[in-house]
């Protein structure tokens, strides 16, 4: 018998007629609850292949740092690794990789994201190491364990960042968009300057406020059995305090002017980066900007791809996409020019496809298309125990509702193409933030400023 | 540490009798039972009336199906025209079937599939990824792409456009000129790795329909193709599906020859270095290697283990080396290259500048100690256990097992190799991992490329005495 696959989401099975139907109940079997210390677990029973995963969600990330100390959030993530009292450095990675297993970590905006796949005989190592770091991090760490690791991470900053081509623009953009005092208004990644000002106790103040399991949500998903799961869970988590409650101030309220800004970079090639403010993750215009995004640039034939590569033959290629966070969302059309054009051209065509979208809005076909393509790419990405597990806690997080996909799929089916008229015209005429990257010592090809139509 | 030794060892410090009673004793690291049995899909193998092979793999819990059809050939067929194959195969998905390319593509999207073509170095690979429910209407589209791509000039001139921006702008990323230069130099010229997949500027401005529709007509042919099928299908739905697209596809030409290679990379008797400039680069690329094994040779599983070991597990003796102790990377791996002709080894990472020379130091420490002692038994079991235990996850989803498929299909191995392999794993010895890392890993007959900022640089690298020094200009290796 085959071993294999990972899905086990129940009722996906079932196949409407393709174009308009309502797409089949996506259902993720899951259970939860919460141990007295705050820790919300999510079990996901599969056993269709003999892995489990463990995924914990830290809900900090970079938009709880403090200017002057940006970057701690993604420095944390490495610190993560770097040994507890139980299992001090390098046992973290060397006890998984011995039981077959693989780690990471992510940090975003909003959250931290600890993750480790492996055979199902390796669940309560992968349960006991997150438990010691969550519980017993701070008797270990010292100045040399920060030291490193901040190494480590200019080391990522210079490969990501600096030696990337157009890479600069992720570290200059989020300054762009928001105001100092905004959360968002600094990269992920932090600066060089902040980064080497990171001191043990700043770190260590940044762990007790917030890595404690009631600012945490642990997702066990794969070949395991839920009562089991509870029960490890249980004996190794219960013990580790509850932290300091959580209070978030809102963030300020702000105004956008249209900005532009240009960049000499080390490429052959211009590009132009536009983006404006759109809106949270959860509000109901999310998925209308999604939609948009896909009607733009999602396929060879979107409107701007036509426009750009196909038929203008202006761009080597064109992206847009929302990318909806906690507190705000981005909109981003990036066009890469071809040799001899400039970003004012491309800057054009742009306004000139956002105006018609404005207009017109998609058409019935264009809308089924970019709604069968978003749905198939949700299923792609819970083939995965992996992909299921990242899903459940993303959702719990944003929504309270660790399936709470259902509900984003029915929405993304009820847009209309009013809706998607309504949000480009609401959100992408708006003042937006331009950024032009130029071959060095060519200024003259950058877009310029000016005011865009209403 | 790790655990065919470790754990165990540790399971009698601590007997199930303590940890049943009162508190878990948490400084103790857990007991894990056995590790599952890998158990391997099942494969049904049959072939259609014209021929072509058919592998298929039913699982129901998706309703996805990955149908991945291989054509042995890629850019082995280029001859002098470097980057042919990979032009041909992205233009199997502009018109195709009467349709232009608009038509196209607007219908793959519409079904909510993905299809793509592509070609390596060896083969040639089109991969449809498919919801259930619209497997019928995108076969259709696949076998249009297939069996008649039309190969417009209108379509093959922005190609070739598009083709050649994307080939200027390998200058911009020094990993790519990196890799680049240390192909062009390792296998020569004539050797079918000796140029990029994609070709370069000049074989580019070459193309036009005529040379691409011949190449088709010579290398897509039936009697080199496979599929695979993975997922919500049965093995009859496929065979079914498959013969109704494509059981009359024919080739009235004869196929192009895969002849054997002739030209031998070059394997050095002593080390040498290229330096590329990259004024103000923020780091530098380092990459060491010489050419490697072939995969079928019976050294395989332990060369796995010791590469596992040396750089290629996050714990491996680089990356701990270079990046968790010493700081100058974000990440060092090393990898041997299996294709189909033997790749080659390398050592890659991006270093800060200033301990490019340091960080080669350490590279060259790591592949002395790697062959002049051997390792301790607690390493190598956790270098057996991380290859060994980690291969059910690499069946996980429909284009997984369809890779694996695919790729053991290029050595002619059946799947039941895969257990034979973890077989050989488990039994390889500190004194093969020895072995082989004397005989294959190039300590004194490397090829070193470094890309960066040779005027912060380049006195330092000299100074090591790693070989004849030469440099290479950026428009040179990404022409």
């Amino acid at each position: 018998m085959t071993l294999r696959r990972s899905l086990a989401i129940a009722a996906l099975a079932v196949a409407p007629a393709l174009a308009q139907a309502q797409a089949a109940r996506l259902r993720v079997p899951y259970t939860i609850d919460t141990l007295p210390n705050g820790l919300t677990l999510i079990v996901h029973e599969d056993h269709s292949v003999p892995i489990v995963t463990t995924n914990v969600w830290f809900h900090v990330g970079s938009g709880d740092e403090k200017p002057g100390r940006t970057g701690f959030a993604h420095l944390f993530e490495h610190l993560m690794f770097m040994g507890s009292q139980n299992a001090p450095y390098p046992q973290f990675d060397r006890l998984l990789e011995a039981a077959g297993a693989n780690n990471n970590g992510s940090t975003t905006e909003d959250r931290t994201n600890y993750f480790e796949e492996g055979p199902s005989s390796s669940l309560r190592l992968m349960l006991w190491l997150e438990a010691d770091r969550m519980g017993w991090l701070l008797p270990t760490m010292d100045k040399p364990k920060v030291d490193l690791q901040r190494d480590v991470v200019k080391n990522e900053r210079r490969q990501s960042y600096e030696n990337q081509p157009y890479g600069l623009v992720a570290d200059v953009l989020p300054h762009l968009m928001y105001p100092p005092s905004h959360p968002y208004s600094w990269p992920v990644i932090g600066s060089m300057a902040d980064l080497s000002a990171a001191s043990v106790d700043d770190v260590k103040d940044f762990f007790r406020q917030y890595y404690a399991p009631n600012n945490a949500t642990l997702v066990v998903a794969g070949d395991v059995h839920p009562d089991s799961v509870r029960a490890i869970v249980r004996e190794y988590f219960t013990e580790i305090p509850r932290g300091p409650s959580i209070t978030r101030p809102a963030p300020p309220a702000f105004t956008v002017k249209d900005t532009a800004v240009t960049l000499e970079d080390r490429v052959q090639l211009p590009r132009l980066y536009l983006n404006w403010h759109t809106a949270k993750s959860t509000h109901a215009d999310s998925p209308a900007l999604q939609l948009a995004g896909y009607v733009l640039a999602g396929a060879r034939t979107s409107r701007l791809t036509q426009a750009l590569v196909y038929s203008g033959e202006l761009a080597t290629a064109v992206q847009a996409y929302n990318d909806a966070k906690r507190l705000d969302g981005d909109f981003s059309i990036v066009a890469t020019a071809r040799p001899g054009k400039g970003l004012d051209t491309l800057q054009a065509v742009i306004d000139r496809q956002l105006e018609r979208l404005a207009a017109e809005g998609p058409t019935p076909r264009e809308l089924e298309q970019a709604r069968n393509v978003i749905e198939a790419q949700f299923l792609r990405s819970i083939q995965t125990v992996g992909g299921k597990a990242d899903q459940l806690n993303e959702y719990y997080y944003q929504t309270g509702q660790p399936d709470g996909f259902q509900d984003d799929l029915d929405k993304l089916r009820a847009v209309t193409a009013a809706d998607v008229q309504r949000v480009v015209r609401l959100y992408l005429q708006a003042p937006r933030v331009m950024v032009s990257v130029v071959p060095q010592g060519k200024q003259a090809l950058a877009a310029t400023l000016k005011k865009v139509t209403q | 540490m790790r655990r065919f030794l470790l754990l165990p060892s540790i399971a009698l410090l601590a007997p199930a009798a303590l940890r049943a009673q009162a508190a878990f004793d948490r400084t103790k690291v857990p007991t894990l039972p056995p590790a599952p049995r890998l158990v391997l899909p099942s494969v049904a193998t049959s072939r259609l009336a014209n021929g072509i092979g058919l592998q298929v793999v039913s699982q129901r819990e998706v309703p996805l199906v990955q149908v991945t059809l291989s054509i042995t050939g890629g850019a082995r067929l280029d001859g002098d025209q470097p980057g042919l194959a990979s032009f041909t195969a992205r233009m199997l998905t502009e018109s195709a079937g009467g349709k232009d390319v608009n038509e196209l593509q607007n219908a793959i999207a519409f079904l909510g599939a993905t299809l793509n073509s592509s070609a390596s170095w060896d083969a040639f690979t089109v991969s449809l990824n498919v919801p259930r429910r619209s497997l019928d209407a995108a076969l259709a589209l696949m076998a249009d792409v297939v069996q008649r791509p039309a190969f417009t000039s209108a379509d093959v001139r922005r190609q070739r456009d598009l083709r050649a921006a994307g080939i200027l702008q390998r200058r911009d990323q020094p990993g790519a000129i990196a890799t680049l230069a240390f192909n062009g130099i390792v296998f020569p010229a004539g050797h079918p790795y000796h140029n990029p997949a994609d070709g370069d500027s000049a074989a580019t401005a070459r193309l036009d329909s005529a040379r691409v529709r011949a190449f088709y007509q010579r290398a897509y042919v039936p009697s080199r193709a496979r599929f695979i099928v993975a997922g919500d299908i049965s093995t009859a739905e496929a065979a079914t599906a498959l013969a109704s697209h494509f059981g009359s596809w024919s080739s009235a030409e004869r196929p192009a020859p895969v002849t054997a290679v002739a030209v031998r990379p070059v394997s050095n008797t002593a080390g040498r270095v290229f330096l590329v400039d990259k004024p103000g680069a923020a780091q530098s690329i380092i990459v060491i290697g010489a050419p490697g094994v072939s995969r079928l040779s019976p050294d395989y599983p332990a060369l796995v283990v010791m590469n596992t070991l040396l750089g290629a597990s996050f714990s491996s003796r680089l990356n701990t080396n270079l990046r968790e102790t010493k700081g100058y990377t974000y990440g060092i791996g090393s990898g041997f290259g299996w294709q189909p002709l033997p790749g080659a080894f390398r050592i890659s990472s991006g270093v800060r500048t200033d301990v490019t020379d340091s960080s080669l130091v350490e590279v060259f420490r790591e592949l002395r100690a790697i062959r002049d002692a051997p390792v301790d038994a607690g390493e190598l079991a956790r270098g057996k256990a991380y290859v060994a235990l980690g291969i059910p996850g690499s069946f996980e989803t429909n284009g997984e097992i369809a890779g694996q498929l695919a790729e053991l299909n290029q050595f002619g191995l059946p799947l039941s190799s895969v257990s034979a392999f973890i077989a050989r794993v488990n039994a390889v010895t500190a004194a093969d991992v020895q072995r082989v890392a004397r005989r294959y890993l190039p300590v004194d007959r490397a090829t070193i490329v470094v890309v960066g900022d040779l005027a912060k640089v380049r006195a330092g690298v000299e100074a090591l005495k790693l070989g004849p020094v030469t440099q290479l200009e950026v428009t040179s290796v990404a022409k």
